[in-house]
């Protein structure tokens, strides 16, 4: 007989395999669609192994696709521990790119020192408000954020189209929406010579420890914490609820922005409509995955990039749809809440009546 | 002549190491009124859960007398088969959907659900009969949402009395009324029963279940201690097998009044969803005085303490701490040396999944104690932690463990902590020993009478006569949002407050 | 601008704006009935790109059009059930669950197309529903043609709603439903099985959005498109809200809505080049968002919506 008891705390072992298992869980059901596909799963793994890990260059790519996620990552963990459900960071990523583009592409030139902090400033406020709304809509109105912040997303990407068809389009793009080139001022170094990876990882680990030191080491952390776990309680108390939230989803606002501005000025140079393949959906399940724990963001982001790298390459060498890869994203996802049930149960097997409500 | 309709048989009941009910064994007659006394914890709504089928026993077994008389085993775990053997329950905290009609809260579950029509003609008209022999009247058509307490307790019952009960197990079903109030309800219990119905009701106050009961069960710690008819039975007998010990009455010292310390002039204060705000109330707290507020609850209590927390501003009249206008902000309440215990510590005093240590700091999260440039003292936490756990007996595994495995004494002696540790001027407690065992209770009081003994003004609000008449040296009574000043307890009995708490003025008696 | 307000008058114009609406209607009426039971399911936009695909494919590998509504109502409801058992039995968090739904619902759809059709310049078609056109309506004036112009599809749409309006109100079943989102304690005491009820009701739910996904591939237009519901689903929990969780408030938003972006539409094409097409594409949402901040004010939320029921818990 399976009997479910409450845990009162949870083992730090227990809190390690779940993620993990999630993730192994997610690869294995993925395998079913590839063999329905007639695929050779066996070997399928083994391409998206090597294509994501297998050399050093893989490995920079791996770690170049985790950068945006990393930054998506923090910014649902930091909203999400907060019961604020900032599903906009597509939305806050795109403002934090145009942002970035506005400012870096000419209609401002300083010297670097100077020039890659203002862009990554700009980005940040930009998303900042672009969060700050719905927050607001939530703490005055009661309007609950999820749907206003899936529906900014779109129009967002329809507002950067505009702007790309419009005012900032490239006069020297051949006539195609995307924006001029940001200056070299404002660009991000590379990290290894001859591969894509630049240095808005550093900035990503930056941010991932910041996030870190704050949730554990400050009252603002504390007080972050207190109102996403029991707002009437913290109200009671003392906290100020409101102001905490818009703290909140001004971080988290910004740190999805970081990651439209660390794509531009790291990576692509200039901005387009297809800046983002979904990263701000993507980091919800980083974050999940990770258990909102900011450092885990970091290991969960490189997980989730190492898929999409391996399956961008496994894809190509066997046919496969590289939908395959949102595919496993998702069962992860799924996993993970249903795996999450070992945090707060125990499985115990023996003798005793059917358990039918197991709390007093 | 005695036929029994109920046999509950050695029935057992753990959640993981806390073993609810042991092995305990309890007959009900037809037509009798059987009173299940105990305290907070001794496991009575554990067992009326499993009877009514929420909980499954681990051993033992129920047996139900069916209609032609014969006793048949109740399957386990379902409401469903509770229902259709005849058990109705009326729950402590009224299981009723709000947005539904008081109709439609009593049929909800009696049709067939493949059926897609519904007949609600034949069931209103049975449904009025039963109103009339019964003599409970509510007004059907009403969401239950908008009906007054008294009047969703009667819907409960008639929920039952619709599904042919012949067990009615009522859950403290006066804790909520007037005296008077609770008066009408044994008056219909006692009706009901004269015609063959077999009542269970669970309490903890003695003088109700003296008066009522056929036959008094007691429960302690999940076992049963004491059962005996309501025969010559007296209150010190019954508390004694509720307790284990004899209890000593609370010492309250010498009253030495100091200058005013809360002053409430004229406050008007909107009610919420339904229920009253306050209307005008004046009121006046001294130093070194418990001042008590009597009342039903949903007549004002909740806006009371609000406004005094800084939850709520006054719309109307000021109200004055220490002399000064208190700012509607909690921090501002705090700030003022006002020590406040919420009524629902569950939703208002504690963060359930944070640690005890944190739940302690919460109310100066940013005072030079706890932090320094935004920093957290960790030690200083920790520190203070240790000496609130050991100065007030809060019994935890530790000042890391999660506030939501303390029981629910432990936690009022946390927020107790949490309140009087800085000393404060003026005690603000809702319903403070709410929920808790005779141990816990006790502690609270002593807390109370300590901090007024010390200086501190102290008010109390609550809906338990017996704490505001054992505490109080002065007793305000609350009725639709408007403070009236009762005097001295001394001077009072039961009946007068009573009336007062219905609305009657002292003068009519 | 007179000529474009001109337009509101043609039969034309109203055809087009209910058969905006349908989507948004089956939406409505599916997202109403899981939220009525106390589920939110923000599954929406991926089940009911799932029916969209599913629907689609059916017919395309020679099903008929109604064993594509069929595989597209039950790849909904098979959907609805994952989120059901996560949500409902499991007790986890309902926001979190119905974005992993969504995710898995589109990745499922877009790798399955992706899979089974090869990349092709332009997407395969089907036959889709025909209009109408029963001549006997011509003769009820205006409505008459705005409905023969109308697919199988949007009648069906209006049918359930009122079916479902019906169950909800007049059956015990619907009151079992509204109970559980309003009081689960209250529906077990009944003997009631609120955790019964909630997957029934998130099923059946899932179906009916389902076929709204299905409504696109299979009647507006004849090809699946990736992205093709645009953001459907959250403007039908937009118009749940603004109609105040009532069936009828909510299809007449999705009507009103409908006839919205069929005029702006219209505008476009009359002020032209003078204000980007960009600005009118976001008006849909726009108008979303401030339906949303308008009705919030006043909701009469279900009570138990986003609850988890734990049997014997007080």
């Amino acid at each position: 007989m399976i009997r479910l008891e409450p845990r009162a705390s949870v083992p730090p072992l227990v809190a390690a395999a779940v993620p993990v298992g999630a993730g192994v869980a997610a690869l294995a059901l993925a395998a079913v669609p590839l063999m329905l596909a007639g695929v050779d799963v066996g070997r399928a793994f083994a391409l998206m192994a090597g294509g994501a890990l297998g050399s050093t260059f893989a490995v920079t790519e791996t770690l170049t696709r985790a950068t945006p996620l990393v930054f998506t990552g923090l910014a649902a963990a930091v909203a999400f521990r907060a019961r604020l459900w900032n599903i906009g960071g597509e939305g806050q990523l795109y403002a934090g790119a145009l942002a970035a583009v506005a400012v870096g592409a000419g209609a401002v030139t300083l010297p670097p020192l100077l020039m890659v902090p203002l862009v990554v400033v700009a980005g940040m406020l930009a998303g900042a408000l672009l969060m700050v709304v719905p927050t607001i809509m939530r703490t005055r109105f009661g309007v609950d954020e999820v749907v206003t912040t899936l529906l900014s997303n779109f129009v967002v990407v329809l507002f950067v189209s505009m702007m790309l068809d419009g005012p900032l389009k490239d006069p020297m793009g051949g006539g195609w929406p995307q924006s001029a080139p940001i200056l070299a001022e404002a660009e991000l170094p590379r990290l290894v010579a001859q591969t894509r990876l630049h240095a808005g990882l550093v900035m990503a680990l930056a941010a991932a420890l910041l996030v870190y030191g704050l949730d554990r080491f400050t009252v603002w952390g504390f007080e972050a914490r207190a109102v996403g776990l029991n707002p009437a309680a913290a109200r009671f108390a003392g906290l100020r609820v409101n102001a905490t939230f818009l703290r909140v989803g001004a971080l988290s606002g910004a740190l999805a922005g970081l990651a439209g501005v660390s794509e531009v000025i790291g990576l692509k140079g200039y901005l387009t409509t297809d800046l983002s393949p979904g990263f701000g959906y993507t980091g919800i399940v980083v974050a999940m995955l990770a258990m909102l724990n900011p450092l885990g963001v970091v290991a969960s982001a490189v997980f989730l990039a190492a898929v999409f790298v391996g399956a961008d390459s496994m894809g190509r060498a066997l046919g496969v749809s590289t939908y395959i890869a949102s595919l496993i994203v998702a069962l992860s996802l799924v996993s993970m809440l249903v795996g999450q049930m070992f945090l707060t149960w125990r499985v115990r097997l023996g003798r005793g009546a059917a358990a039918a409500g197991g709390r007093p | 002549m005695s036929l029994p309709v109920l046999d509950i048989d050695r029935v057992t009941k753990r959640f993981g190491a806390l073993l609810a009910n042991d092995a305990v064994s309890l007959s009900l007659d037809r037509g009798e009124v059987l009173a299940l006394l105990g305290e907070n914890g001794a496991g009575k709504t554990t067992l009326m859960s499993i009877l009514f089928g929420h909980y499954v026993a681990d051993e033992g077994e129920v047996r139900v007398a069916g209609p032609d008389g014969r006793m048949a085993p109740l399957p386990p775990g379902s409401p469903k088969a509770a229902i259709a053997a005849g058990i109705g329950m009326v729950h402590q905290h009224f299981a009723l959907a709000d947005s539904l009609s008081a109709f439609d809260n009593i049929v909800l579950g009696t049709e067939p659900l493949w059926r897609p029509w519904r007949a609600p003609r034949p069931e209103r008209q049975r449904l009025e009969g039963l109103m009339a022999d019964s003599g409970l009247a509510v007004d059907l058509a009403v969401p239950a949402g908008r009906l007054t307490v008294g009047e969703r307790q009667r819907v409960e019952i008639l929920k039952a009395l619709y599904r042919d009960a012949r067990i009615l197990v009522l859950d403290e079903p006066t804790a909520v009324l007037t005296p008077q109030e609770a008066d009408g309800l044994f008056a219909t219990l006692d009706k009901l029963t004269a015609r063959g119905l077999s009542v269970i009701f669970i309490s903890h106050k003695l003088g109700e279940v003296l008066a009522v009961a056929d036959r008094v069960a007691v429960l302690r710690q999940g076992r049963k201690v004491f059962e005996a008819a309501n025969d010559g039975l007296d209150r010190g007998t019954l508390a004694e097998a509720m307790v284990g010990r004899p209890l000593a009455p609370p010492q309250r010292p010498a009253v030495r009044r100091g200058p005013p310390v809360l002053v409430l002039d004229g406050v008007g204060v909107p009610g919420r969803q339904g229920r009253a705000g306050l209307e005008a109330a004046e009121l006046t707290v001294h130093a070194g005085e418990v001042v008590g507020i009597a009342g039903v609850s949903g007549n004002g209590q909740e806006a009371l303490a609000a406004v005094i927390s800084g939850l709520a501003a006054p719309t109307a009249g000021r109200v004055l701490v220490d002399g000064a206008p208190l700012a509607p902000r909690p921090a501002a309440a705090v700030a003022a040396g006002i020590g406040r215990i919420p009524e629902d510590r569950h939703r208002d005093g504690v963060v359930g999944d944070m640690s005890v240590e944190e739940n302690l700091v919460l109310e100066d999260l940013f005072g030079p104690g706890t932090q320094r440039r935004g920093l957290l003292r960790f030690g200083a936490i920790r520190r203070r932690a240790l000496k609130a756990i050991a100065d007030y007996d809060v019994r935890c595994p530790g000042p890391a463990a999660k506030v939501r495995a303390l029981s629910g004494g432990n936690m009022q002696k946390l927020l107790l902590a949490r309140a009087l540790e800085p000393e404060p001027t003026l005690v603000v407690a809702a319903q403070p020993s709410r929920g808790l065992d005779i141990g816990a209770t006790q502690a609270v009081h002593a807390r109370l009478l300590a901090a007024c003994a010390r200086g501190a003004a102290v008010l109390l609000i609550s809906e338990d006569l017996d704490e505001l008449m054992a505490l109080s040296d002065r007793l305000y009574v609350i009725f639709h949002g408007r403070l009236a000043e009762a005097g001295s307890p001394d001077a009072l009995d039961v009946r007068r407050i009573g009336l007062m708490m219905a609305g009657q003025p002292a003068e009519a008696a | 601008m007179i000529e474009a307000l001109d337009v509101l008058l043609t039969t034309a114009f109203w055809i087009a704006a209910i058969r905006i609406a349908t989507p948004l209607i089956y939406g409505v009426i599916g997202e109403l009935v899981c939220e009525r039971a106390g589920v939110l399911n923000l599954g929406i936009e991926g089940i009911m790109t799932a029916g969209a695909m599913a629907g689609w494919m059916t017919v395309y590998f020679g099903g008929s059009l109604w064993a594509g509504v069929a595989v597209a109502a039950l790849t909904g409801g098979g959907f609805g059930l994952i989120h059901a058992l996560i949500t409902v039995v499991l007790g986890r968090s309902q926001h979190v669950t119905g974005i992993g739904i969504t995710l898995l619902a589109t990745s499922g759809s877009y790798f399955t197309y992706r899979m089974v059709l090869p990349d092709v310049s332009s997407p395969p078609r089907i036959e889709p529903f025909p209009p109408l056109g029963w001549d006997w309506l011509q003769k009820i004036p205006f409505l008459g043609p705005v409905i023969a112009g109308q697919t199988a599809l949007t009648v069906l749409a209006f049918v359930l709603a009122v079916l479902v309006a019906w169950v909800l109100w007049r059956t015990p079943a619907g009151l079992a439903v509204r109970a559980v989102g309003d009081n689960p304690a209250a529906a077990d005491a009944q003997g009631i099985d609120p955790i019964r009820v909630r997957i029934a009701a998130v099923v059946a739910g899932s179906a009916i959005m389902a076929v709204g996904g299905a409504f696109l591939t299979m009647s507006a237009f004849n090809a699946f498109f990736f992205e093709m519901i645009a953001g459907r689903g959250w403007i039908a929990i937009a118009l749940v809200v603004f109609g105040s969780w009532m069936p009828g408030k909510a299809v007449l938003g999705a009507i009103l809505f409908g006839a919205f972006d069929a005029f702006q539409v219209r505008l476009q094409q009359s002020v032209g080049g003078a204000i980007p097409h960009q600005v009118f594409l976001m008006l849909p949402y726009l108008l979303s968002i401030a339906a949303l901040v308008v009705m919030s004010r006043r909701a009469s939320v279900p009570k138990a919506l986003m609850v988890a029921y734990v049997k014997g818990q007080r």
